[in-house]
This record gives C-alpha cells, sequence and structure tokens, in this order.
C-alpha cells in the first residue's frame, strides 16, 4: 500500500500549485501550456493522464485557489465526453476551444436519464437549464430524446450543436458559486449526431465530473480551513488570541476531523473511477454524500468562527464557502447519493 | 395548564391579521416572500401605516405614544407579521433607543426625540461594535473629547445596519480612556449629516449591502445630546442589548419560512413527483417542524412568564441559540429543496432587478437568504457569547 503521489503527479501538483498562486491575466492559457488540460485526458485520447488521481489532484489545485474557472463544464466533462466517442479533441487540449454539455433540465432535478427534450430526426427542441459555462462554448453537446419516457435510460442521443443554429437562444446569469451559466432553448435546431444511444457515456462522464467536484471542493475546504486556523490564532478579543478560548478551538478541531474524512473520500473515489459502473457509483456516491456533509459544515463554521468578516463579500472566505457549499448542487446533492448508495445496495 | 390563548388574545389575533389583510400590500409582500431586499421607501410606507394604527411601539408606555402591550401580544404581533411577510420594523430606534430615553433620557430628550422617532423624521442606526470590539464589545476605542459645549468624536463603528438610510446614530463612545475597559464608556447621539461622518457600505457574502462602517473624524456633538450621565454608558448599553434580544426566537419567520420550503418541494418534481413526496427530504422537514413546535412553546412560556411580570433574564440565551438554528435549518431546506435551481445567484436577485432569474419553482433568492442567513448566529451577541452568558450563570459555583 502506497497512499504517495507519483512522481510525475508530485511534480505535476508542485507546478500547478506555484502557477495558481501567482496566477494573472490569462490563467486559461497557461493551464493549457502546463499540461494540466491533457492531464484530464488518456494517452489515446491525445493526453497524457486521465486516471481518477490525475483529476483528482488538478481540481484540489484549482478549488484551493481563489479561483472560478470552469474547467469541469467547460472542458473535463463535454471534452471527455466527446473522447470517449472517439471525437478529436486536441482543441481543448491546447486551450483554443472550450465546449458545454447542455443535458440538463428543468424538471430533472439531480437525475441523469431524465430528458424531455426531444429529436426529430437531427433536429432538436427543448430546454436545457443550467448549462455552466455555455456562454463561452464554442460548440455545445446536447442530449435528446429520440424514443421511450422521460425517465428511460434508453433513447437519449447526443448531438454536436453550433451555439448559432436557428432555434437556439441562450439566456445567461451568474452563478452562487462564481461564473456563469445559460437556460438554453431549441427549437427544430439541427446538430451533428455523435451517437444514437449515449447514456452509458453520460454516466461516464458525469463520474469524472463528480470526482473533480468533489476534489475542487475539498481543495476549497482545505483554504477555508487554514484562514480560519490563522483568523484564529491573530485575531484578539478579551485580551487574547480568539484560538486560546476551547469553545473555539475544539470546533477548530471538529473541523480537522471532517477535512480528512473528506480527503479519504475524494481518494478512494479517484481510485475507483475506472471500476466497473456499479462497483464506481457506489464509492463515488459515498464520496458526494460525505463531501456534501463536511463541506457544508466546514463552510458554516468557518463563517461562525471568523465572526462578522466571514460574511463580507471582500474577505476570500465568503467565496470560497459559497463555492463549498453550492458544490452541493452538482452532480447531484447529499441526499441523491443517499439514495443511490442504498439503492446500489447497502 | 391550558395552552390555548385567552379569548382576549384570540380577538387580538384575529385584529392583527384583519389589519395585516387590508393594509399590506400584496406587492411588499411578495418582495419579503422572494428574499428581496427592501428600500427605504417600503420600510417608511409600512411604518407609517403601523404608526396610523398606534402599532408602530408595542413596547412603549402609552405616555409616550406606545401601545404597551404585554409580552403576549408583542409575540402574537410578531409573529403574525412575520408570516405575512411584512416589512419587519426597523429596531433601532423603536426596540432600542427609545426604552434608554424613556428610562435614562432627560425630559428635554424625550420630548424631541421619541415623537421624531414615530412619525418618522429620524431614522436611527446603531453605533456598537468596532472592528476591534464585536464580541468584546467593551473594548471599544471610538473616543469623545470633551470640548467646551461639545464633544469630538474620532473612531470607527461597523456592521451598521442599514445605515446608508439614516441620519441619526446612537454611539458608545470611550469619554474617560484612564478608566477601566467598562467604565469610561457614554452613551452619544449623533447627528449623520454633522461634518466628519462617513459611511461606507459593506458588501456580504450575498452581493447585497445592508451593513456599513461609519467614520467619524474630528465630529463635533453637542453635550446636550449625552444621554444620561458621562461613563456611565454600558449601564444604558447592557440595558439596551436586553431589549434588543426581545423576539429573539423568531417564530413568525421560522414559520413563514418553513411554509415557503413546503410550497418549494411541493413545486419541485424529482421523477415527476413532487419532491414533498420524497421520504428522506420529507423527514429533514419533519425534523424541523417539531423542533420549531417545541421550540414555539419554549418561547410562549418564557413570554407568558414576562407578560406576567417577570423579565427574561438568561433563558433569551437558550432563545437565540436555538430559535436561530431553526431559521437557518429552514433556509438550507430551501435551498436544498430547490435543488439545481438554487444555482442562479447575483445580487440584482437580492435588489429587485428588472429581468428577474429563471426561478421556475417561484423560490426566490434562496441561495443568497441561506448565506446572508448565517448572520443571524453571529449578530445581536454571537451564540458563543449566549452560551458563555448562560454558561457563567450555570457554572456559577465552579469558579
Amino acid at each position: 500500500m502506497n497512499f504517495d503521489l507519483t512522481e510525475e503527479r508530485q511534480m505535476l501538483q508542485d507546478t500547478l500549485r506555484r502557477f495558481l498562486a501567482e496566477a494573472q491575466g490569462d490563467v486559461w492559457s497557461g493551464l493549457a501550456e502546463l499540461g494540466v488540460i491533457a492531464a484530464l485526458f488518456s494517452e489515446e485520447q491525445g493526453g497524457f493522464g486521465g486516471a481518477g488521481f490525475d483529476l483528482a489532484l488538478v481540481f484540489e489545485e484549482l478549488g484551493r485557489a481563489d479561483l472560478s474557472l470552469p474547467l469541469i463544464d467547460a472542458v473535463l466533462v463535454p471534452g471527455r465526453l466527446l473522447a470517449g466517442l472517439g471525437e478529436d479533441v486536441s482543441g481543448l487540449m491546447d486551450g483554443t476551444e472550450r465546449l458545454a454539455l447542455a443535458h440538463t433540465e428543468a424538471n430533472g432535478r439531480y437525475d441523469l436519464e431524465w430528458v424531455e427534450t426531444r429529436a426529430d430526426g437531427d433536429r432538436l427542441s427543448g430546454e436545457k437549464s443550467a448549462v455552466i459555462a455555455a456562454s463561452t462554448a464554442d460548440r455545445l453537446i446536447v442530449s435528446a430524446r429520440h424514443s421511450g419516457a422521460p425517465d428511460d435510460t434508453a433513447g437519449i442521443g447526443l448531438w454536436l450543436v453550433d451555439p448559432d443554429a436557428p432555434g437556439l437562444t441562450r439566456r445567461s446569469y451568474a452563478l452562487a458559486q462564481g461564473g456563469e451559466a445559460a437556460d438554453i432553448s431549441l427549437s427544430d435546431t439541427p446538430g451533428t449526431r455523435l451517437t444514437e444511444e449515449g447514456f452509458d457515456a453520460l454516466a461516464d462522464t458525469m463520474a469524472a465530473g463528480l470526482l473533480a467536484q468533489t476534489a475542487e471542493t475539498l481543495g476549497a475546504m482545505e483554504t477555508a480551513l487554514t484562514m480560519t486556523q490563522d483568523y484564529l490564532g491573530t485575531r484578539k478579543q478579551f485580551g487574547r488570541p480568539i484560538g486560546s478560548f476551547q469553545a473555539l478551538s475544539h470546533r477548530m478541531v471538529d473541523l480537522m476531523v471532517a477535512q480528512e474524512q473528506a480527503r479519504s473520500a475524494v481518494i478512494l473515489a479517484a481510485a475507483h473511477l475506472d471500476h466497473p459502473a456499479e462497483e464506481r457509483d457506489r464509492v463515488l456516491s459515498a464520496a458526494k454524500n460525505i463531501l456534501g456533509r463536511t463541506g457544508q459544515l466546514v463552510a458554516e463554521e468557518t463563517i461562525q468562527l471568523h465572526g462578522g468578516i466571514g460574511m463580507t463579500d471582500e474577505y476570500a472566505l465568503s467565496r470560497f464557502a459559497k463555492r463549498i457549499v453550492m458544490a452541493d448542487h452538482r452532480f447531484g446533492d447529499t441526499d441523491h447519493h443517499m439514495e443511490r448508495f442504498i439503492a446500489l445496495g447497502l | 395548564m391550558d395552552l390555548t390563548l385567552s379569548t382576549e388574545m384570540q380577538a387580538f389575533r384575529d385584529e392583527v391579521c384583519a389589519f395585516l389583510a387590508a393594509e399590506l400590500p400584496p406587492e411588499l409582500a411578495e418582495k419579503g416572500r422572494r428574499h428581496q431586499s427592501l428600500d427605504k421607501r417600503d420600510y417608511e410606507f409600512w411604518h407609517a401605516k403601523l404608526n396610523d394604527r398606534g402599532w408602530l411601539a408595542p413596547n412603549w408606555p402609552k405616555r409616550f405614544g406606545g401601545a404597551e402591550w404585554d409580552a403576549v401580544q408583542r409575540t402574537i404581533f410578531e409573529d403574525e407579521c412575520a408570516m405575512a411577510h411584512a416589512p419587519r420594523v426597523v429596531p433601532f430606534g423603536l426596540s432600542m433607543l427609545g426604552p434608554v430615553l424613556h428610562k435614562f433620557g432627560s425630559e428635554a430628550q424625550q420630548n424631541h426625540w421619541l415623537p421624531r422617532i414615530l412619525d418618522g423624521s429620524d431614522w436611527w442606526c446603531q453605533g456598537y461594535s468596532e472592528p476591534g470590539a464585536g464580541s468584546d464589545l467593551a473594548a471599544l476605542k471610538t473616543a469623545a473629547a470633551r470640548d467646551g459645549e461639545h464633544y469630538v468624536v474620532n473612531g470607527q463603528k461597523t456592521w451598521t445596519t442599514l445605515g446608508q438610510h439614516a441620519n441619526m446614530i446612537f454611539c458608545l463612545v470611550r469619554t474617560d480612556p484612564a478608566a477601566k475597559k467598562q467604565e469610561g464608556i457614554s452613551f452619544l447621539l449623533i447627528d449623520m449629516d454633522t461634518p466628519g461622518v462617513e459611511v461606507r457600505p459593506i458588501t456580504l457574502i450575498d452581493g447585497g449591502a445592508e451593513v456599513n462602517e461609519v467614520w467619524f473624524t474630528d465630529v463635533r456633538v453637542p453635550v446636550e445630546n449625552l444621554v444620561g450621565q458621562e461613563n456611565a454608558g454600558w449601564t444604558y448599553a447592557k440595558y439596551l442589548l436586553t431589549h434588543e434580544r426581545t423576539n429573539i426566537a423568531g417564530v413568525g419567520f421560522s414559520r413563514a419560512g418553513l411554509a415557503a420550503v413546503k410550497r418549494i418541494a411541493t413545486r419541485a418534481r424529482q421523477r415527476g413527483r413532487p419532491l414533498i413526496e420524497n421520504p428522506h427530504f420529507a423527514a429533514r422537514v419533519a425534523q424541523v417542524e417539531m423542533d420549531l413546535m417545541a421550540m414555539a412553546t419554549t418561547n410562549l412560556r418564557i413570554v407568558s412568564r414576562a407578560a406576567a411580570g417577570q423579565a427574561p433574564g438568561v433563558e433569551s440565551s437558550l432563545l437565540k441559540i436555538k430559535g436561530t438554528q431553526i431559521r437557518q435549518e429552514i433556509t438550507d431546506l430551501a435551498r436544498r429543496a430547490a435543488g439545481p435551481h438554487a444555482l442562479p445567484f447575483a445580487s440584482e436577485a437580492v435588489e429587485g432587478s428588472n429581468e428577474p432569474l429563471p426561478d421556475p419553482l417561484e423560490a426566490g433568492a434562496v441561495a443568497a437568504s441561506y448565506f446572508n442567513n448565517r448572520k443571524l448566529s453571529i449578530f445581536g451577541g454571537s451564540n458563543e457569547i449566549q452560551r458563555e452568558i448562560y454558561a457563567k450563570h450555570l457554572m456559577k459555583g465552579a469558579s
């Protein structure tokens, strides 16, 4: 047994951490130049990584930084979906292209199979909601149903769609965690078919997205906790650092316990990303549920331990807290994954 | 024991409900329901409505223009107003300064300031906390030095709620720098239009700007604006804080919030069915509802004792802790219920906007509200300070 990163991954982590600490200007091309984007894809897809541990380390570092980059939604999820279907993703890898997956719908909640958007041949009609990174996407991947009921896993196809295609409108808005999303309306919009049956490919790519999201949340928790530890050591009330009060320091310890639970859940999930779906999903659901619970605890308690300053927009903690909490609204929330874990067998 | 309201109190409740039905404009209630922030006009409008009815100052004696209600009436009134999503009464003049002036103000101060609170001539804010004096309020440093018939004030206050609308601020200032911490503090009324007063907004985690920093640079305040005795301000400050802690349980807010959660969870679909039918989610709602039923009863037990003449003491710390926990759990449930629809977020959602965010569940700004209400366990004496107050009372024998 060995929990150390390989030498290559250690180097990537060090380089990425240094880069993000000093990052200014065009962060996106910088990441591409460093090979960070290529690390999210396997060699056969044109990258040099793509394993669970590659994803975990990249997104943990991104989570630690005070940035809001839609790497999960503009690159990882649509990129792995396309690459898995045998498409060329070299434009993503060198940082010149961005994509978005238009899949989730207003009535779908967190259920991956819920698709009401209809495909009539290669013409698509329906509404997609909260499509993250939609306004920067050069191409969209759109899921639509050519047969079956809205909750069938069969009958969901995938199409490549030009954002400027006829009948397509995007309505953009800001997100709580930073960044933007759009609601997309399709009306007899033409697309290029990628596959007739896309559910399994969607499930595989969403598994990678979920892992990345948990790792990013873990990174944000680490920063929130470091900031809080520093604050407890320096903020003085009643003539002493507030961290010297057990009522606060013991709570800080509880948060460190939560952080280690979260870290282990992410490691376990990373190790299972390429396992058979049922085995993988059970571990991924455990990770998402644990990150949901520990993340909420850390976000709420780090604000509380700071007091008023933790509530301000100017102080970075509030941004980390928002990213941590809103991560629970993506790729299935705490309750969704509790139910999936139970459904997969106790 | 009899847990039902007296006939008299039931009639009172009906009267309050009838008033709200007749006088609260639906569009104003809708703003509250959607967690949009209210503008100055909204508050002023509602204050005027209440004042016309004689209900703006429920806790004031009749001789000062108050309703002189007992604690049970006040609780009924506050809960019904909250459940109807009426604007909250801005507490700084009415619940905080008013009682201090009744008890410690000079007759001239009472005659001048109290009517102006009722008729809306003055909007008061509170100058208590400072960057270095939060939970440790007595560490405050803002100084007032006597210079003839004036005090000259220098320093900084923070977390000044709705200070952007205020023209007056009551402040704790240090008038004797040599005295021990709690001694040497005075209670001063300051006109915010005086040269040297500067208000800077603080943007909060939800993008809203309800709190401010207030800076004082050589601000000259006439000595007649000193309340009570010089260097006795800490006594008045503590008196004020006991009034700040009325309606601390927030039962009405919680009931309104819980109703909203159920509404959202009835609209939200999971695999084609209403989310509220999901046993896992229903259990979360049920647990909070049970806690609220018990807490509301605790609140009534304490309120009844207060109405019978016993001043609420350390129990108000318990109510603040449990009341705010429940309110925060409810904002958490609203966010959960909305699911992916909680993601859209912009300060426009808080401020009101011409182009509203997509909101198919009509849930309102649930994420912003969840983050904003983190403040409940921080302000008004953080929940840690409430535990400290109660622990000191409980462990008297152990020290």
